[in-house]
């Protein structure tokens, strides 16, 4: 009985939360990135290329001004344009995942990195493999986006356009968010933000005079300990107030000090309360969870 | 009374080297791995294993969620400097050209022989075609790539396409546009392959037949001799590329169709890192065939030159990929 109470008392599962076993048998616990982050880190390197190839060509536009040469002009800036592009395309994203941090400069703001799929380390092949594949997924659906007009017959342009969304909306039908260059790689992309240390909240509330019963400590779980950390870090003084307010309620605590000070004693001491228990394998959940 | 937690005593105790494998790992990020002093390389998979120790220890005591966070990206990252690849880019490149590509290309010999087979068959149709009517040319090569150099051309402007110094004027637009062209047509010849070897076919047929359709066009005024000798100095590391990068759409497309033992999904990964090496070697094949077409048919305008520099490049290639040893 008491196994089976420790078994549905584990953590629930995030559904984008992925096992990733060090040698050493600790679980990382990686985070798949959802398909709105991805989306957005390639809209953002797409914005840096574009922005590099118009900043070119506004350097040969001054330097041919200066030099009074419109030839050069012509000669060198479709060459950009064409060139620049293709090398672009294909080694900026290449050459930023071969870097220690495997990620393009879009996916570093949104704290996304490639993941070698079965934990090992991530080879210059499976790099390569998952960009080559993005000439298929992206640039040949634009390609016939563009190309299209020209006395093809509708049928063609219909079914063409049709065989390429299935795609661009690959990683929509499958739940690691793969999209075809990450199945050909054997590669995903995973959440490793760079995250600082946060100062301990029950640090500075150790000497609080305020004192709760146990009764007040057992009312509630993890989870809400969690949202009162969430609270309390994020400072908000209309949602403290709020929380304060039910808590109060709810543990029907009479005496009347600031909201901030009786949170941070009350986070303290509940957190003692629940880890004291943790100790004694007892891992309480939620409120809900009386067991 | 002083309440002191368990969780907030052991995180006093450790901060410190949290702290420290934190900003080693700053400074390996950011590029900057020569900076590190021998100590510090040592101290790095000792801290990562403290900090990984820190980070089963706090989730079995810890209820402090922002401590959890911090202590799973620490782990994360120093896993991934620790476990990630460590070869540096020189070695890896030795490496590349000295073992894997040759090796790579070695073991694609049947899906190479099929993918020179079917654009020598499309050569062959094409010029068959050609011979009974010069109309089939406007439905072979694109009117872009033609530049009239078609079947009602003179013969005086076909001559001069194959020695006629073109001098410096839109020389460079055409010959990137040439790369890029043909690097392009690689690549989706390889992408296209995961549509079960179909559409690569096709594509190998289709570079045949504009290649089939050219030459019957130069054949038709006497100059085919000189045709050959203008498109193989190039064309023979070029169409060897493009038969490579197909031969790699074959092999992924074979593996997602027929998987064989392993599942579907890990033999269209073995797959796919295999033929990926093929094709990054392409890219280079094909900047090298760009330097020939650029300057080297501009430079050598003598027929018997550049038979032999295409036969000594036919030769080059073979060698380096099926008999040389390293």
């Amino acid at each position: 009985m008491r196994t089976a109470a420790l078994a549905a008392s584990a953590e629930p599962r995030d559904r984008r939360e992925r096992e990733l076993v060090t040698p050493e048998g600790v679980d990382l616990r990686l985070v798949l990135a959802d398909a709105g982050e991805r989306a957005a880190a390639f809209l953002l390197d797409v914005v840096i290329m574009a922005g590099v190839l118009i900043g070119l060509t506004i350097v040969v536009l001054i330097a041919a001004w200066l030099g009074k040469s419109a030839k050069i002009t012509f000669e060198i800036v479709p060459a950009i344009w064409l060139l620049g592009f293709f090398l672009l395309r294909n080694f900026y994203f290449i050459g930023f995942e071969l870097s220690p941090r495997a990620a393009s400069p879009g996916k570093r703001a949104l704290g996304l990195r490639v993941v070698s799929r079965n934990g090992g380390p991530l080879t210059a092949e499976a790099i390569f493999a998952r960009n080559a594949m993005r000439e298929l997924e992206v640039f040949l659906p634009l390609t016939f986006l563009v190309v299209s007009a020209s006395g093809i017959d509708a049928w063609i342009t219909l079914l063409g356009a049709l065989w390429c969304a299935v795609f661009v909306f690959f990683p929509l039908f499958n739940r690691d968010r793969l999209r075809v260059g990450d199945l050909v790689g054997g590669t995903w992309v995973v959440h490793a933000a760079r995250r600082g240390l946060r100062i301990d909240l029950a640090d500075s509330s150790s000497d609080s005079a305020i004192k709760f019963s146990a009764a007040a400590l057992d009312a509630y779980g993890i989870r809400e300990l969690n949202v009162l950390e969430d609270v309390l870090r994020s400072r908000d003084p209309a949602t403290m107030k709020a929380v304060a307010a039910r808590i109060r309620a709810k543990i029907e605590f009479a005496a009347h000090e600031p909201d901030a000070e009786f949170l941070l004693a009350y986070y303290a001491a509940l957190r003692g309360r629940l880890e004291q228990r943790l100790l004694f394998g007892r891992r309480r959940r939620d409120k809900h969870d009386t067991g | 009374m002083e309440i002191v937690l368990k969780s907030h005593r052991f995180r006093r105790e450790r901060e410190a080297d949290w702290r420290r494998l934190e900003q080693l790992l700053d400074r390996i990020e950011k590029g900057r791995v020569s900076t590190l002093s021998e100590d510090e390389i040592i101290a790095i998979p000792l801290l990562y294993r403290s900090a990984l120790s820190s980070l089963s220890t706090a989730r079995a005591i810890s209820l402090d969620k922002g401590l959890l966070e911090y202590l799973e990206s620490l782990s994360t990252r120093a896993y991934f400097c620790v476990y990630g690849p460590r070869a540096t880019l020189g070695e890896r490149l030795l490496r590349f050209f000295g073992e894997d590509w040759p090796h790579a290309v070695r073991s694609l010999w049947r899906e190479t022989l099929l993918a020179g087979a079917l654009t020598l068959l499309g050569a062959v149709t094409a010029f068959l075609l050609m011979r009974q009517s010069p109309a089939w040319f406007a439905s072979f090569v694109p009117m872009d790539l033609a530049e009239g150099r078609g079947p009602e051309a003179p013969a005086q402007l076909l001559r001069d396409t194959l020695f006629g110094h073109h001098g410096a004027n839109g020389l460079t637009v055409f010959a990137t546009f040439l790369f890029t062209h043909n690097a392009q047509i690689a690549l989706l010849a390889f992408a296209l392959g995961f549509a079960c070897c179909l559409p690569t076919a096709l594509l190998m047929l289709y570079n045949g037949l504009m290649l089939g359709a050219f030459f019957a066009v130069f054949q038709a005024h006497g100059l085919g001799l000189e045709f050959g000798g203008w498109s193989l100095i190039h064309g023979v590391t070029e169409l060897f590329a493009v038969t490579l990068a197909g031969a790699s759409g074959f092999r992924i497309g074979w593996a997602l169709a027929f998987p064989g033992a392993l599942s579907r999904l890990d033999a269209l990964i073995e797959a796919g890192r295999h033929t990926a090496v093929v094709m990054a070697g392409v890219i280079v094949m094909l900047a090298v065939a760009g330097l020939l077409e650029g300057f080297g048919r501009q430079l050598i305008t003598l027929t018997s030159l550049r038979y032999a520099l295409a036969a000594a490049s036919a030769i080059l290639w073979a060698y380096y990929f099926y008999f040389w040893d390293a």
